[in-house]
């Protein structure tokens, strides 16, 4: 299992996000993606999924392009959890957390024991087995967000992608997603790549931080090396102080204040 | 270990390789609508100046019964009755597809001027070449295709928007129907009151010369649609979302599109424009069967009810004097209309 991107250029339209990016994502590891508004941590995030193609360079999935080899294939190997996903009407929790499995079923085999047994397994690790048969609209944000995660787990897949995945949740049910793909990454190993908002987040639940900023990478490694005083400074342009974090030992961001 | 779905579910399975869910509830009402569909038929068949009970339309189905019971069922009636069958399932997978690509009650092929297009393409077809079914027909097919074209560049940018699809749609349409107006104007009595008939949408006067091609076409898009399985329930979760499950969605969403462009196309050759059922049947058969999003099936059995129903209407209502079945779908679909605005209105 490996995810890298080499020399990659990426963008919309005639704008251009990212230029000769590399970067490897460290397999079996948490990995958290942090930099400031618009910097392109999501454009980087679709790239490695196969979402956008790069307009040069490559994303390297297993050593092969992740362009030249077939959708569905990628989907066994790498998930992702995008930012707006929309819940079909009526739809209930284990229906959508099923679909998760569309690509290991074929025309004639839609609901093997296989696909059964990673749906209840889903459903278990991110703690929705309750509301299995609920309706979707129903949930509260945090619950959805769970179910959507549950969905992606389901896929089965040795590497997973989430983009802002803690967006409008509270700060709850932000630490127990949090914890929840830390536990995954633990107990099977899954390669995790989250794009975070929250530097104190990032830096005590990643154990590797990729800093970005205008479309690059300007540091990655152990987040207690990382993220220092004079990078938030550079990258975000916010002065602050670094304390340890009491509770985990990680660094922790005191923004200072500009007021009197 | 049983995974509970929030509603009844059966699960198929034989072998290793063969395993399928069914949701109890979409399949029941499915076989009820064709039943209905079906019954409704066998009504049709019996009824005209020649009347028969469904006992003796069973019997001439089946071969049996007087010749004349035969000729006036197999050979005179049976045609009408399959078309409004297959049209109107034709026209529910449309509007389904549609409405599902969009995530808009109102993305249905009638809405977004593929109608309207065919209707210009037929007075075309009428004023420069001649009259006759054929080339009613083909010309109902190349306006109808050559209006989904416009209607997707103009809305194309970097992929097709469900809004800005239904506004583009809407506006060709208006734009259309202002044409069509122009050439009824300006062509010859005859030719106008020959378009303006073909313009109501009508299943009167078909044979079986026109079952065959409908036959043929509409089994390679169901076909086709049954290819490409449970990918359109997942594009209607966001494109991300689809792509990321390993759903190409660029490619596999025009092959939708032309699919529905394509069962729009059939019906309204087959039949000319029949409004209302592509948009009215997918929304029914959702409410009837609570299925999540848009279901195909459903929506084609719902079809299939709905425009046998109408058809049986139009025989019916006024006899000895036969409406056009476009006639009946638009009055019966204004108030399905009415009712969806005020129902928008209150969200």
């Amino acid at each position: 299992m490996s995810l890298a991107a080499r020399d990659l250029t990426i963008g919309y339209d005639r704008k251009t996000i990212s230029e000769h990016l590399n970067l490897d994502v460290p397999a079996g590891r948490f990995t958290a993606i942090i930099g400031p508004n618009a910097c392109g941590k999501s454009t980087l995030l679709r790239a490695l999924s196969r979402l956008l193609k790069p307009s040069a360079g490559e994303v390297l999935l297993d050593g092969r392009d992740i362009h030249a080899r077939p959708a569905k294939e990628v989907a066994r190997r790498l998930g992702l959890l995008p930012q707006s996903s929309i819940a079909p009407d009526g739809i209930s929790v284990a229906e959508l957390v099923a679909r998760g499995r569309f690509p290991h079923q074929k025309l004639i085999r839609q609901w093997s024991p296989e696909d059964e047994a990673a749906v209840v397994t889903a459903m278990a690790a991110t703690g929705v087995s309750e509301l299995s048969g609920e309706l979707v609209d129903t949930l509260s944000g945090g619950q959805r967000q769970r179910v959507w995660v549950a969905m992606v787990l389901a896929q089965q897949t040795p590497i997973v992608l989430l983009d802002e995945p803690t967006t409008f949740l509270d700060i709850a049910h932000q630490i127990e997603l949090l914890e929840l793909c830390v536990r995954l990454n633990r107990e099977q190993g899954t390669t995790m790549v989250a794009v975070l908002h929250d530097l104190n987040q990032a830096a005590r639940y990643a154990d590797h931080l990729v800093v970005m900023k205008a479309g690059a990478v300007v540091a990655q490694g152990d987040p207690r090396e990382v993220l220092t005083a004079g990078l938030v400074e550079h990258v975000f342009g916010l002065g602050c102080r670094i304390i340890d974090d009491p509770e985990t030992h990680t660094p922790m961001v005191i923004p200072r204040s500009s007021l009197g | 270990m049983k995974v509970d779905f929030g509603r009844r579910v059966l699960t198929v399975r034989a072998g290793r390789h063969v395993s399928g869910r069914v949701s109890v509830k979409p399949a029941l009402v499915c076989v009820v609508l064709a039943a209905a569909a079906l019954a409704l038929g066998v009504l049709a068949l019996g009824t005209g100046e020649f009347t028969l009970s469904p006992g003796q339309v069973l019997e001439a189905l089946a071969g049996e019964g007087t010749r004349a019971a035969r000729l006036v069922v197999v050979e005179w009636r049976l045609p009408r009755v399959l078309l409004a069958l297959m049209v109107g399932a034709a026209l529910g997978l449309a509007g389904a597809i549609f409405q599902a690509l969009t995530r808009n009650p109102l993305g249905s092929p009638d809405v977004i001027g593929f109608n309207t297009g065919a209707y210009t393409g037929v007075l075309v077809v009428t004023v420069f070449v001649g009259n006759g079914y054929y080339l009613t027909a083909a010309g109902a097919l190349i306006g109808g295709l050559a209006t989904a074209a416009v209607v997707y560049l103009l809305a194309f940018r970097q992929g097709v928007q469900g809004f800005r699809l239904i506004i583009v749609g809407i506006a060709i349409s208006a734009m259309l129907g202002s044409a069509n107006q122009w050439f009824i104007i300006k062509v010859d009595l005859q030719a106008a009151f020959a378009a303006a008939l073909w313009g109501q949408g009508s299943l009167n006067g078909l044979g079986w010369a026109q079952v065959t091609p409908v036959a043929v076409t509409l089994g390679v898009l169901v076909l086709a649609l049954i290819g490409y399985g449970p990918r359109l329930a997942l594009l209607e979760m966001g494109e991300d979302a689809a792509a990321a499950l390993g759903v190409r969605v660029e490619p596999v969403r025009l092959a939708y599109l032309v699919i529905g462009v394509a069962l729009t196309a059939v019906a309204t050759a087959a039949a000319g424009p029949i409004s209302f059922v592509a948009l009215a049947a997918p929304q029914l058969a959702q409410r009837l069967t609570r299925t999540p999003g848009i279901a195909l099936l459903p929506a084609a059995a719902m079809g299939a009810f709905l425009l046998m129903l109408s058809d049986w209407l139009a025989q019916r209502a006024f006899a000895p004097t036969q409406l056009p079945v476009g006639v009946v779908t638009v009055s019966v679909g204004g108030l399905y209309f009415v009712w969806l605005l005020v129902r928008q209105a209150r969200r």
